[in-house]
């Protein structure tokens, strides 16, 4: 039986699909069999993000209802044959499933694939419900900011009451220059308030944006940071002991050459 | 005069990150009691129980919530006593 992991926030735009996206690949870069969920019916992304747009045939609504079965929706990625796609239904919302059929759903893929990542839409309704009742473990993605945060601690909540213990925090976009001068909150500010455990940090990168305009995730890139970032999450994940990489504000000349020659 | 000049350099006396942390406390304080209904019926069972050892009180009438001012949360109990338990000793 493989794990099933949700990617959850509460907020929008914190980077949900750009975190499944890339620790489902960094899975299958280490030889893992793999399916990601998109599990935002009426808003699906993950396929754009992974760059599988012009393949979708059928979604996780005609698996549901049967007008397909689970393998004929399953979408092989472009570059790793151990990844594949389920996509989320775009002309549909989010009460086309229930959380019964979700976990049912999962429960089948967990005994074909070693790892499940679920992609959560934004919000706390239907789409939320459905997307942790079949998960094992969540993670929550957060960003340094008051909002997002408070989301975070609202998610936390209610995975709780929902008998999903110990979630994970990856705190994402991280700024070091803003960290340094005292404008962001830093890691430990942020876990100090919410209490959990965390999984990673991802320092705030352009190229995360350059590989989503290619549908490309950055994970696969052997040097931008924030792939180093995810690397190592998906490292932790499997249980091995890496510690939190530095984030340092890079605000000299030579530290940007370090960034280039990445040493 | 040195206030001045740490603005000039755009340094203000107190860190963004300190105020957004410090208000994240503060909301997340009123978050957490109000989304879960049973919080605040689960401390006033507890306190009722703890109290009642020592004195008889109205539990009718007992009233329990957060009082909100802009910098701090305070939990406010209004518990009318009706008698006191004679003879009950702190160390039994």
């Amino acid at each position: 039986m493989g794990d099933v992991i949700v990617i959850t926030s509460g907020k929008g735009g914190v980077g949900k699909t750009t975190t499944t996206a890339n620790i489902g690949t960094g899975f299958a870069l280490m030889g893992k069999k793999v399916v990601l969920i998109d599990a935002d019916i009426g808003l699906r992304n993950l396929d754009v993000v992974m760059g599988l747009e012009n393949r979708i045939v059928y979604d996780l609504v005609d698996v549901v209802e049967g007008n397909c079965r689970l393998k004929q929706a399953l979408i092989r990625d472009k570059r790793y044959d151990s990844l594949y796609l389920l996509p989320a239904a775009q002309t549909r919302d989010k009460n086309a499933v229930n959380p019964e059929q979700m976990k049912q759903l999962c429960t089948e893929l967990a005994q074909d694939f070693d790892i499940v990542i679920i992609d959560c839409p934004a919000g706390i309704e239907q789409g939320f419900k459905n997307a942790i009742s079949g998960a094992s473990q969540a993670i929550i993605v957060t960003t340094p900011e008051v909002s997002a945060v408070r989301d975070a601690d609202r998610i936390i909540g209610l995975l709780e009451s929902e008998g999903k213990h110990n979630p994970k925090l990856i705190i994402n976009r991280i700024r070091p220059n803003m960290v340094k001068k005292g404008d962001m909150m830093d890691i430990d500010d942020i876990i100090e308030i919410l209490a959990i455990d965390l999984l990673g940090i991802i320092p705030d990168d352009d190229y995360i944006i350059i590989s989503t305009n290619r549908g490309e995730p950055a994970v696969a890139n052997p040097v931008s940071a924030a792939s180093t970032a995810y690397k190592n999450i998906v490292r932790r994940l499997t249980g091995e002991n890496v510690p939190l990489m530095k984030i340092e504000a890079n605000d000299g000349f030579f530290s940007r050459l370090k960034k280039v020659f990445n040493f | 005069m040195f206030d001045l000049i740490q603005r000039l350099f755009g340094r203000d006396s107190t860190c963004s990150k300190d105020v957004a942390k410090e208000r994240l406390r503060l909301v997340l304080v009123h978050d957490r009691v109000n989304t879960s209904p049973q919080f605040l019926e689960g401390l006033k069972d507890d306190m009722i129980k703890v109290i009642s050892t020592y004195m008889d009180i109205n539990e009718d009438t007992m009233e329990v919530h957060f009082a909100h001012t802009e910098d701090s949360v305070a939990l406010i109990a209004n518990i009318p006593v009706n008698n006191m338990k004679r003879g009950k000793r702190l160390a039994e």
